[in-house]
């Protein structure tokens, strides 16, 4: 039988339904899994994404990009195969996309975590018989602070800053990091300000019916006096330029993954470094995996090498493939991401 | 251990300085005496001895967590640092315990005299009772690699501002040979007794680079002397015995034992600060004579008749058992002389010369003479400066000779530890040797973190192959690698090393066809060498 899915310098294909899966150059017909710009890229004729995934994404591609939707869990057929949608708890609206072609189905996991932020669709298993993952933090030295403790470790910090009368500037991707992080603070601490990047895209997600904290968005006119103690919410970027000097002598956090690594955090020279990322930590992906029932794996992005070779030791069927996606920058501050 | 691993993660999260401090006088506050002791002793580089091998360690956190050897390798390739790896990929602790610092480190101490069942069975319990952070210093302290983000100086300030004493009185008393097992809390930092040691040296006075000749003031202010390429020194004679120190605080006494001769021709009660330099005919050796002294604990005759070495005196702290630190330089330096001008000249210890000048020109001139002289250019000193503890600006300057450079092709990368962990930092550099290129030395530093970041990106890009951790690149970039010195050697194919290689500059103007050639370095060898 022929595979399901094939892997093309384009990006993922299916030959039965004539379309593509997040590729990197244009096609006609791309199917989306989340609205990150590794995965969402501008120039394809026609995109499918969710509904929830679909404002962001129309947002960044511009008016022109011709989107179309469906709900997740929706099948739709398209040329001899099956289409469906299944919740991928990465970001709002994110998908992982199941492909049936004569009975056999194969899974694009998009990019993925297993536990819940409070903000994202619940990750959903998805019987399948190959399972095509990311594996960012594919090693078993990344394994996640439990979200009650995160919460509690920001609001400490936030509150000890704003007793002392300083900002707490925190960085953090605008679609996604960002609004989790807006959920997981206590926002009786003092006021939250944005970055014009975070809030451009609140405005979007507040739109499409997602309660957030209020913020208040600082443009140039803002006098940042006026709001003492109060939260900075800003991309990566934004932290190393000129912009985040009106904000004096403010306590600095990042909040990614890569904060699990020391060198990492200390390179960062940031005051603190939260460990919180949108992706599966090490037990995370290995329970996603098996809970598809999958013998057939391919990993895509991450630490490809060592994961599969861990994945083959527990028996799967187990394969690399070389994609364009990024995962979560660990170095450059990419603040499309 | 709770107390000591939040009091790390302050210091070692922070970069602002007075932040580290604060966390730190804080910590002198409150900790209990015998934790305070032993963070004064992990801070001052006096760790315990390593009772358990790395290897060892790797295997039990890898079978504890159920991996495989070769994850934890990956692993560990990943993360660069061999306690963190471990503290990151155990399994949560089963417990929690409340003991403190001195408690673990006496637990490390007693592992020494357990059989490996015991070990093992302890050291697993230990990881068990600990959150990541502390698991990572305990295993930090087990692998002797104990090393954190802040430097004597401002853990000595912290210490000042905790018990209201003087910077510089603690400094002298945290230097010389204690160890939180021949002495206390109470002896060593509130007992006022810094003469309890005779062998305890003065912490030394070290000069910062000359930013420029105008702002010194009068000529006939300052003292201009060779700064010469040796090991600094501090000879210490009380008692009837002598002790050598090194600006590191190793004691170097028996590495250099024709300075035992000095007790019979130097009065009790001096203390002498100089270099020790390999010495022959009147001249310094190269610093590669030297070289071949240290890091031997006992020293064969050949060797003593190939490289003896001297006492080149710069300066007298210590006359008559009285400290004169607080005397002005000449006055010191009039003292130094006549006691050196009463040694014989067969004793191994000289006056460093005063270098005469009557302008700023003319020590420029004299500058120019510093290679040839085999000095690494001169030091000047205030005449009427006191003898200041650690690295202080305004009395005294070192003015260095411009370092030699060569023009070199980036030929091999490999990724950094640490702070450095998955980033490319340590590269070979090659010459060109007809149309071959011919690796001749490694540079680690000189970069700015983005152009780490730069070059990492690169070289991910275009490895052309990899030998474990090392990437071979396409011959691309140019750097401009500065060092102080040039040596034949016979064990490098090039024929050459360098001392202290760094990168000066990234030539991105320069194509690779014009980097420099192994003739260019002969060259430089036959001149310098």
């Amino acid at each position: 039988m022929a595979d399901v899915l094939t892997f093309t310098d384009r990006g993922i294909y299916c030959p039965a339904g004539d379309f593509y899966i997040d590729p990197w150059l244009p096609v006609d017909r791309a199917l989306i899994t989340h609205g990150h710009a590794d995965h969402a890229r501008p120039g394809m004729r026609s995109y499918l994404a969710t509904h929830a995934a679909a404002p962001v994404m129309q947002h960044r591609l511009g008016d022109d990009a011709r989107i179309a939707t469906l709900d997740f869990g929706e099948v739709r057929r398209i040329g001899d195969a099956e289409v469906s949608y299944h919740p991928a708890s990465h970001v709002p609206g994110s998908a992982q996309i199941k492909v049936t072609v004569k009975g056999e189905s194969w899974v694009v996991s998009g990019d993925y975590k297993t536990i819940s932020d409070g903000l994202s669709e619940p990750f959903e298993p998805v019987a399948c018989h190959a399972f095509i993952t990311e594996c960012t933090f594919g090693l078993p030295v990344f394994s996640w602070t439990p979200q009650a403790v995160l919460t509690s470790q920001i609001n400490d910090w936030w509150a000890t800053n704003a007793a002392a009368g300083r900002f707490s500037i925190l960085g953090a991707y605008a679609l996604g990091k960002a609004q989790r992080l807006l959920r997981t603070v206590n926002p009786d601490i003092g006021p939250i300000l944005t970055h014009g990047a975070i809030e451009n895209t609140n405005d979007v997600l507040r739109a499409q019916g997602i309660a957030l904290p209020d913020t208040i968005r600082v443009t140039p006119e803002t006098n940042v006096k006026d709001h003492p103690g109060a939260l900075v919410l800003a991309t990566p970027g934004a932290m190393a330029q000129p912009w985040a000097r009106q904000f004096g002598r403010a306590s600095t956090a990042f909040a990614t993954g890569w904060m699990a690594l020391r060198g990492v955090r200390r390179r960062r020279a940031m005051d603190r470094g939260f460990v919180v990322s949108d992706h599966a930590d090490w037990d995370g992906l290995n329970t996603a995996i098996r809970a598809t029932g999958a013998e057939k794996v391919f990993v895509t992005h991450g630490y490809t090498g060592p994961f599969r070779r861990w994945l083959t030791d527990q028996g799967f069927d187990a394969h690399v493939v070389s994609t364009e996606y990024s995962g979560e920058p660990a170095e450059t501050a990419e603040d499309t991401i | 251990m709770r107390e000591f691993a939040a009091l790390f993660a302050r210091i070692d999260e922070s970069t602002k300085t007075s932040v580290k401090v604060a966390a730190l006088a804080a910590y002198f506050q409150t900790a209990p005496d015998e934790d305070k002791l032993w963070t004064v002793a992990l801070f001052s580089g006096r760790r315990p001895k390593r009772t358990i091998t790395a290897t060892k360690l790797r295997v039990w956190a890898a079978e504890a967590a159920g991996l495989p050897d070769w994850l934890f390798e990956e692993s560990y390739g990943i993360v660069g640092d061999l306690a963190e790896t471990i503290a990151l990929i155990l399994p949560p602790p089963s417990g929690q315990s409340d003991e403190g610092l001195t408690h673990w480190i006496n637990r490390i101490k007693t592992l020494s005299a357990q059989d490996e069942d015991t070990r093992r069975t302890g050291i697993l319990a230990a990881w068990d009772v600990m959150p990541t952070a502390e698991r990572f210093l305990f295993t930090k302290l087990l692998t002797g690699g104990f090393r954190v983000g802040v430097s004597q100086k401002l853990m000595t300030r912290a210490l000042a501002q905790a018990t209201g004493q003087e910077e510089a009185v603690l400094t002298h008393k945290l230097m010389g040979k204690w160890t939180p097992e021949t002495t206390t809390w109470t002896n060593l930092i509130e007992t006022d007794d810094p003469d309890a040691d005779l062998s305890r040296p003065y912490p030394f006075y070290l000069a910062y680079g000359l930013d420029g000749l105008d702002e010194l003031g009068p000529p006939s202010d300052w003292n201009a002397e060779r700064k010469w390429d040796g090991i600094r020194g501090q000879f210490i004679l009380r008692g009837g015995e002598h002790h050598l120190w090194s600006r590191g605080e190793d004691l170097m006494t028996d590495r250099f034992p024709e300075l035992a001769q000095l007790r019979d021709f130097l009065p009790d009660g001096t203390v002498i600060d100089g270099e020790i330099l390999a010495f022959a005919d009147e001249m310094p050796l190269s610093f590669n004579a030297l070289q071949s002294r240290i890091g031997r604990k006992t020293v064969p005759k050949k060797l003593l008749k190939e490289a003896p070495v001297i006492l080149m005196a710069y300066d007298l702290l210590e006359h008559d058992g009285h400290d004169i630190r607080k005397l002005a330089f000449r006055t010191r330096r009039n003292r130094l002389k006549m006691l050196v001008k009463e040694t014989p000249d067969t004793a191994p210890i000289r006056l460093s010369a005063s270098v005469p000048f009557a302008d700023w020109d003319a020590l420029a001139t004299e500058h120019d003479r510093s290679r040839e002289l085999h000095a690494e250019g001169l030091m000047l000193k205030r005449k009427d400066s006191p003898y200041l503890a650690g690295r202080k600006r305004g009395d005294w300057w070192k003015w260095k000779v411009d370092p030699l450079t060569v023009d070199a092709v980036m030929i091999y990368a490999q990724a950094g530890h640490g702070r450095r962990a998955n980033l490319f930092t340590d590269y070979t550099f090659a010459v060109w040797n007809g149309n071959e290129l011919t690796p001749f030395t490694k540079a680690y530093s000189g970069l700015t973190d983005a152009e780490f970041r730069e070059i990492t990106a690169w070289v991910r890009k275009n490895t052309l192959q990899k030998f474990g951790p090392v990437r071979q690149v396409t011959p691309h970039h140019v750097f401009e690698i500065a060092f102080e010195g040039i040596q034949a050697s016979p064990r490098h194919k090039s024929g050459v090393a360098l001392r202290f290689p760094r990168m000066l500059r990234w030539r991105k103007d320069k194509p690779v066809s014009e980097a420099n050639t192994l003739n260019d370095l002969k060259t430089m060898l036959a001149t310098y060498g």
